[in-house]
């Protein structure tokens, strides 16, 4: 590959149609910086928050008003709270009609707007970030509860400090309400909390009190990553400490009233109510019970500059640039700059322009379904894609969008895309992508265009060779080329 | 040549028992054995799903979590089997299931990932191999049963190694052309990775491109697609299916539920699909470990150690469930909170695959598991 078609390619998300290519790739990639658009035309139109929050605490309240009224009727079969659970009868037909609504309208359209926004961008190499970070972060459309929220998530707790710190993109994302409640965190009660006493003294019967989930994941996933020397009397003590941060407004009458979380729906709250008094000890150090809300927060501040949580981010950083065995050199490099700077985010990507494990000619990563769906529009100058169009083509291609099946995100590894079935529906999606064209487009120049100075006589030659231009752009879309970066 | 299209329109994969289809295939000895092994991602809690209900200890340390099993069918004089596994009941009562509780692998962290590579891998700690149990169970058997498809897009780590395997997915994307296929192969010719992918993608349409019209969306369908892949003459031995949701943190009696009766629907359909089959077939079911013994504050459970592992099918000796059992009460948990493994879960699937595949035990547990010092557990075939 030559250094611009790896500016192109592996640090940005393909070459676009029409667009001339850079002239000084390391420059074109730090100018971008300055170009990147937190909030672009594409996101603009989407529902708020709040709306799809309310959305969600109208139905939770249908869902919880059917359910007292079932436990009435007959107390013996008591229904599970659970809204992610399939509940009997009519809720079941509420929770369908809710989750289409959440799926159709609200989670496609937010897959559309970030396809849209990355088609549009000044600054692909910022969208891959961004995107690289929401996988980092990742939580996900398959919770019922979470479905509409995960757009907004990468949109409002993402996107804003993706050229900011570390520290402050963890912040926002532990707080939003899609991490919050995709997590358990929402509903996690210290035991001896007030509400917890409250609740223990009159009904003893119900189950009430921590949930380790966010904890324990925040350490693995987030932060330190695993088997970094953290043990489970920090993952109980952090989940105490944590106690209290939840969403407002997706439960309401005495429960709510008893959390203190009435707010606006969808909103962070910290319920006091809700939080274990004490001080709290957590890789040996202890922080105090009178900071509230802060006590969770000054631990995410202190996790956010440990040594190890800068070798996990430097590690993926590095996968994701320089190659699934990610160059130790770069791991160190990247890992010095994020200690040295406190985690700021621009001085960790000037080291990856800078760096020359990121400029070695062989590819060095498989695109996964997403990059590809990307780079195919792209280069076929695609700048609107139906937004239903995008949801089901990443679905097929092995890769819904914010729905990565745990918390870990989606790997950032060719193993898990490279396999025979998964290269079959790319060649199937490329067919009729190029179908689509209308034989419009000539793939000879847009295959140069694309790799300059870097198209293999191979790919160059089954080009040239297809029985139409349209088998020629298909051809291009499933090159080696094309599927690496 | 016989190309896919024409497979397809004469009806795919019967045409390949047929003479035609046999001058391409080589013949399969039909009473080759056939091995799933379904994974639940997630961890799967395994004192929901065969309850330890003679336990004294149980019912107090569970909570709301025993109700289900009020009045759940009794394996034995300790254990319940969740109302929700019908099927499995029905298969345990026919001898056809047995459960092996308290197993856990190697592994005593609570990281899922880390879990289920060790799962996986048959190592005893994450990452230390390379390559997947499955893999180089491949390795010990005859050419004709070395077969092995996982039904997902991707393969998964316990099926990757030095070994070709298949994969495959049911896929709503309309076919390629033959056409462009072929010009696909011979652009990829120069490429190892790609090429070698390619090989296997297009044998493995070959054989299931009918089969595409199936979604593989619901538990039932992904059951009667692996019975066809497995089925097929010339088809696959082994198999691997994936499934996630076991991960019940919040509100765990319902999703548990429902997770097993997709279970339960997914086995029913297999048994089905394989017909005769299934007298030759065994299900291994395993999860990376198991949940907390008390519920969580959210109804649900967090992340623990041991768990159950089921073996299903007309090749297992069921009807009983295997535990040495190491009891509820406080004082014998795991860290104060876990139930406490007493069988590795390499010796359970040591012993069940060299049984089922007439292996010498302790080879298939060198090749295995080579950095585990246990033996294979003996007993789990019908003789």
């Amino acid at each position: 590959m030559s250094d611009v078609s790896i500016a192109l390619n592996r640090f940005g998300l393909g070459g676009r149609a029409g667009d001339a290519p850079p002239q000084a790739p390391k420059r074109w990639l730090l100018d971008q910086f300055g170009a990147f658009e937190a909030r672009p035309v594409a996101l603009a139109q989407l529902p708020s928050t709040a709306a799809i929050a309310a959305d969600l605490a109208h139905y939770l309240t249908d869902v919880r008003m059917q359910r007292r009224e079932m436990r009435r009727a007959a107390p013996e079969t008591m229904a599970d709270p659970d809204p992610d659970a399939a509940p009997m009868r009519d809720p079941a037909q509420q929770a369908r009609a809710f989750a289409r609504r959440q799926g159709r309208e609200v989670y496609s359209a937010a897959v559309g707007a970030r396809a849209a926004a990355a088609l549009d961008t000044p600054a692909p190499f910022v969208e891959r970030l961004v995107h690289f970070w929401a996988n980092h972060f990742a939580v996900s459309a398959d919770k019922l509860t979470v479905t509409g929220l995960v757009g907004a998530f990468e949109f409002d707790a993402i996107r804003p400090h993706v050229l900011g710190r570390f520290a402050d993109m963890l912040q926002a994302v532990e707080r939003h309400p899609a991490m919050l409640l995709y997590l358990d965190q929402a509903q996690s009660v210290g035991p001896d909390s007030v509400a917890g006493k409250l609740v223990r003294r009159r009904r003893p019967d119900r189950a009430l009190g921590l949930n380790e989930n966010l904890a324990r994941e925040i350490l693995e996933l987030h932060t330190l990553g695993v088997r970094t020397g953290y043990d489970q009397n920090d993952v109980t003590e952090f989940a105490r400490a944590l106690t209290g941060w939840t969403v407002a407004g997706l439960g309401n009458g005495p429960g709510a009233r008893l959390a203190g979380v009435g707010d606006a729906p969808g909103s962070f709250v910290f319920a006091e109510r809700l939080h274990e008094p004490g001080t709290r000890t957590i890789l040996g150090r202890a922080y105090a019970q009178e900071a509230g809300e802060g006590q969770a927060a000054a631990v995410l501040d202190s996790l956010a500059l440990h040594p190890a949580t800068a070798r996990h981010v430097a590690t993926k950083l590095a996968r994701h640039f320089a190659g699934d065995e990610p160059p130790a050199s770069l791991v160190a490099k990247l890992e010095a700059a994020f200690l040295r700077t406190g985690g700021d985010l621009p001085s960790l990507y000037r080291v990856l322009v800078e760096a020359p494990e990121c400029w070695v000619a062989a590819p060095v990563k498989f695109r996964t379904p997403w990059e590809w769906s990307l780079a195919a529009f792209r280069a076929l100058g695609t700048r609107e894609v139906p937004t239903q169009g995008v949801t089901n083509l990443v679905n097929q291609l092995g890769q819904p969008i914010w729905r990565p099946g745990s918390p870990a995100g989606y790997d950032d590894i060719a193993a898990s895309w490279a396999g025979p079935d998964a290269l079959m529906r790319r060649v199937e999606a490329a067919e009729r992508m190029a179908q689509r064209t209308r034989n419009l487009v000539d793939a000879r120049a847009r295959a140069a265009e694309l790799f300059p100075d870097a198209l293999s006589e191979g790919t160059a030659q089954a080009i040239a060779r297809a029985e139409s231009p349209g088998q020629g752009l298909a051809l291009l879309l499933v090159a080696p080329e094309f599927l690496r970066r | 040549m016989i190309t896919r299209r024409t497979l397809m329109a004469a009806g795919g994969a019967a045409l390949l028992a047929s003479p035609l289809g046999g001058t391409m295939l080589f013949a399969a000895a039909p009473t080759a054995r056939r091995f799933v092994f379904l994974i639940q991602r997630g961890a799967a809690d395994g004192l929901g799903i065969v309850a330890p209900v003679g336990d004294p200890a149980f019912a107090s340390q569970r909570g709301v979590l025993a109700e289900d099993f009020a009045d759940a069918p009794k394996l034995d004089a300790m254990f319940a089997l969740h109302p929700a596994l019908a099927g499995v009941a029905a298969l345990y009562r026919a001898g056809e299931a047995r459960f092996v509780h308290a197993v856990a692998s190697p592994y005593r962290e609570r990281s899922h990932f880390d879990g289920q590579n060790v799962l996986e891998t048959g190592g005893t700690a994450a990452y230390r191999l390379r390559d997947g149990w499955l893999n180089r169970l491949l390795s010990l058997l005859p050419a004709q049963q070395a077969r092995a498809i996982s039904i997902s897009a991707a393969v998964p780590m316990a099926l990757r190694g030095a070994e070709d395997v298949a994969s495959y997915a049911p896929s709503a994307l309309p076919d390629a052309s033959d056409d462009l296929l072929a010009r696909v192969a011979s652009l990829y010719e120069g490429d190892a990775q790609l090429h070698a992918a390619w090989e296997s993608a297009t044998a493995t349409r070959m054989l299931t491109s009918d089969l595409a019209a199936d979604n593989g969306r619901n538990a039932a369908a992904t059951g009667a697609l692996a019975a066809r892949l497995l089925a097929a003459e010339n088809g696959a031995r082994i198999a691997m299916i994936e499934t996630g949701g076991w991960d019940t943190h919040a509100q765990q009696r319902g999703r548990l539920a429902a997770q097993l009766r997709g279970l339960d629907s997914l086995v029913g359909a297999l048994k089905q699909g394989l017909g005769p089959l299934w007298s030759e077939t065994m299900v291994l079911v395993a999860t990376e470990f198991g949940r907390t013994v008390k519920v969580n504050g959210t109804g649900g459970t967090d992340h623990g150690t041991a768990s159950v592992a089921m073996l299903l099918g007309g090749a297992v000796d069921g009807g009983r469930v295997t535990a040495d059992w190491p009891g509820l009460g406080d004082a014998a948990l795991f860290e104060g909170r876990d139930l406490r493994p007493t069988l590795g879960i390499d010796s359970l699937f040591g012993g069940a695959v060299a049984g089922h595949f007439g292996l010498d035990p302790a080879r298939t547990m060198a090749t295995l598991f080579p950095d585990s010092r246990a033996g294979a557990t003996d007993g789990l075939v019908r003789a």
